[in-house]
């Protein structure tokens, strides 16, 4: 700034001329991201997308020792009566040793230990009215079917702990569907479950 | 490099264009009176080889946009269409796909031309950024294409490179989702991909104009490293360079035509022509050959957001190479350490291939014996891979003696033998 412009007749105020600048400036900036966010925002998932939808499987159909992949919310979920002899396998499981102790069942409180009982869809809610054999439950397992790696469908019934087996990048989980070695850092999640009749279960 | 304009427009137009849009000099300059080292040998015609791989993967890429539909349900069926159906459909498609190997195969080939001859230092630093930004380009557009024909390897390949970014924390699953637009790989990922697949080939040809314009200002490197000091030391581009590229690209098109007409499949995977499902992933997902040695890395890393960022790294540390070579000596031809460390580097980026295309818990062939998987071996070459440019070439250019350099591009091309001795004393700057 120049002295012509610190003289009181000039009419010009130089601090009032670079707020002028300024708050241009910076109008601009802000006019500027809110002008980008919606072509970022675009790419999100679109409101037909994001409406949740539930998907009911009937268990009755399922035999012991049968895998059923099912979508739900878009992504396949693995649907199995696993065999007393998968019970007693992963029940048999000492938590501590796990990679992943957390059970990732949004179905009980977070956190809570990686045990089978926390697993299985002993943990599903039963709407009211309905009755449903413990045994039933017990040797269901609902789980993504998604490896918690980079997201391939591991293959069933494979691996050394005979429950899944990643073909990708070699992720080996129990019959509990926890994760026990390989680069897969979790246990494959289970969703949101709920009985709403003797052998048919809701999802989501 | 750029000196004076010699370019005399000769009739009346072009002195009327001239003043007004010097285009013609422009062109004159840079392809025709360019000065050239006159030592350039073949492994530096790639760079015109890849202008005509990308002219050549535009070209057909729009034709075939003409007739491929980016939705999940059709996909697939367009692909197959164009294969049987479109008027020469099978002859564009498999160039475009077999465009995209040919194309990498001359990167990997200028790559390493330009890390044996030391390309990328000073003052050509700018030049080799610009050539790994073009790069990553490449490796984006080519990883997108090979999503569109929505086969298994399409759809699985998308959901594990996709999902490399749920490794960061916390902003990991939001990015994930927002990359997908949805919960999962699916038609809105598509489309998207068919978009940015489209207008990648642009940003390369952006540049790629950019690439030449840091080429010309310093101007070539060439086999010894030697600057090119006087007029004896270079060619005009034209007709020297224009003939050995134009022989190159000739023979490189031989190469090219053979696998369009005879293998057009032999360098893709046989899942891609089953329709991707999301209930099924395919028993062993690789992705295309030109990606397999990071493939490896990322495998190498029994920690997700390890591997993850050791792959991404493998990219970035060419970003920081020309600071990391602190030899004083371009050339490796004058580096008789370095040659060799270099020759294992070669190696070892091709047993990353390798180890990257095998299951992990394989045995590798004879070492299998003494309990090599190839898990081990991509650990190994891993390591080597990152030890080569953080700590070999940085600690060499202190120990190495290197050997003797001509005096002169021209005493080496015109072989005088008492130049020789002329050469710059041990240790002593290149220049």
């Amino acid at each position: 700034m120049t002295d012509v412009n610190n003289t009181p007749d000039s009419g010009q105020d130089p601090s009032r001329r670079d707020f002028i600048h300024i708050a241009a400036v910076g109008a601009t900036a802000v006019g500027g991201a809110f002008v980008i966010w919606p072509f970022i925002d675009q790419m999100n998932p679109a409101a037909d997308t994001l409406a949740e939808a539930s998907t009911e499987v009937n268990l009755a159909d399922i035999d012991e020792g049968v895998t059923v992949t099912v979508m739900f919310r878009s992504k396949p979920h693995f649907v199995r009566r696993r065999t007393q002899a998968e019970i007693d396998e992963a029940r048999g499981v000492d938590v501590s040793s796990l990679p992943d102790r957390d059970a990732r069942n949004v179905n009980i409180e977070a956190g809570a230990p990686a045990t089978d009982e926390n697993r299985s869809a002993l943990t599903a809610m039963v709407d009211d009215g309905v009755e449903v054999d413990d045994a039933l439950r017990a040797a269901f397992l609902v789980s993504g079917a998604n490896c918690t790696h980079l997201g391939c469908v591991p293959t069933g019934e494979a691996g050394a702990y005979d429950g899944w087996f990643c073909p990708c990048h070699g992720s080996h989980y129990d019959t509990s569907a926890r994760i026990r070695r390989g680069p897969a850092p979790e246990n494959l999640p289970i969703p949101p479950m709920t009985f709403i009749s003797a052998t048919t279960v809701r999802l989501g | 490099m750029s000196g004076p304009s010699t370019y005399k427009p000769s009739t009346g137009f072009e002195k009327w264009l001239d003043e007004r849009l010097p285009i013609v000099r422009l062109g004159w300059d840079s392809f025709v009176d360019f000065p050239t080292p006159r030592n350039l040998n073949y492994w530096y015609t790639f760079g015109g080889i890849l202008t005509v791989c990308l002219m050549v993967q535009i070209l057909t890429g729009i034709v075939l946009a003409m007739h491929y539909v980016p939705h999940v349900d059709m996909a697939f069926a367009s692909v197959e269409r164009i294969d049987r159906d479109v008027n020469f459909g099978w002859l564009l498609r498999n160039i475009h796909a077999v465009g995209a190997s040919m194309f990498f195969l001359a990167v990997y080939m200028h790559i390493f031309r330009g890390l044996y001859y030391g390309s990328y230092k000073a003052p050509r630093e700018l030049l080799w950024i610009l050539g790994v930004v073009i790069y990553l380009l490449m490796m984006a557009a080519a990883f997108l294409g090979y999503v569109l024909p929505w086969g298994q390897m399409s759809f699985w390949g998308a959901t594990v490179i996709t999902e490399l970014f749920g490794a960061l924390p916390l902003i990991g699953g939001p990015v994930t989702e927002w990359l997908w637009g949805g919960f999962s790989v699916g038609n809105a990922t598509l489309n998207r991909f068919f978009s940015l697949h489209y207008l990648i080939p642009f940003l390369i040809a952006g540049v790629v104009g950019l690439h030449i314009w840091a080429l010309h200002v310093p101007g070539n490197n060439n086999p010894t490293g030697l600057t090119a000091k006087t007029s004896n030391d270079t060619l005009p581009f034209h007709p020297y360079y224009t003939v050995k590229d134009g022989f190159a690209i000739v023979v490189f098109l031989v190469i090219f035509a053979f696998f369009v007409f005879y293998w057009p499949d032999a360098l893709g995977h046989a899942d891609n022509y089953i329709e991707a499902d999301p209930l099924v992933t395919p028993a062993h997902i690789v992705p295309e050959w030109y990606l397999l040695p990071f493939y490896a890395i990322l495998r190498a890393v029994p920690d997700k957001l390890g591997g993850v960022i050791l792959m991404f790294g493998a990219i970035g540390v060419l970003f920081i190479l020309p600071w990391l070579d602190t030899s004083r000596v371009r050339s490796m031809r004058y580096r008789p350490v370095a040659k060799w460390f270099f020759a294992f580097f070669v190696v070892a980026c091709l047993g990353l291939g390798w180890a990257g295309a095998e299951l992990p818990d394989n045995k590798v062939p004879v070492l299998g014996a003494i309990g090599v998987d190839f898990l081990l071996l991509g650990r190994v070459l891993t390591l080597y891979y990152f030890a080569y440019f953080l700590v070999i070439l940085p600690v060499l250019g202190f120990v190495e003696k290197p050997k003797p350099r001509p005096a002169s591009i021209e005493a080496d091309v015109l072989g005088s033998k008492k130049s020789g001795d002329a050469a710059a004393p041990a240790g002593a700057p290149a220049e």
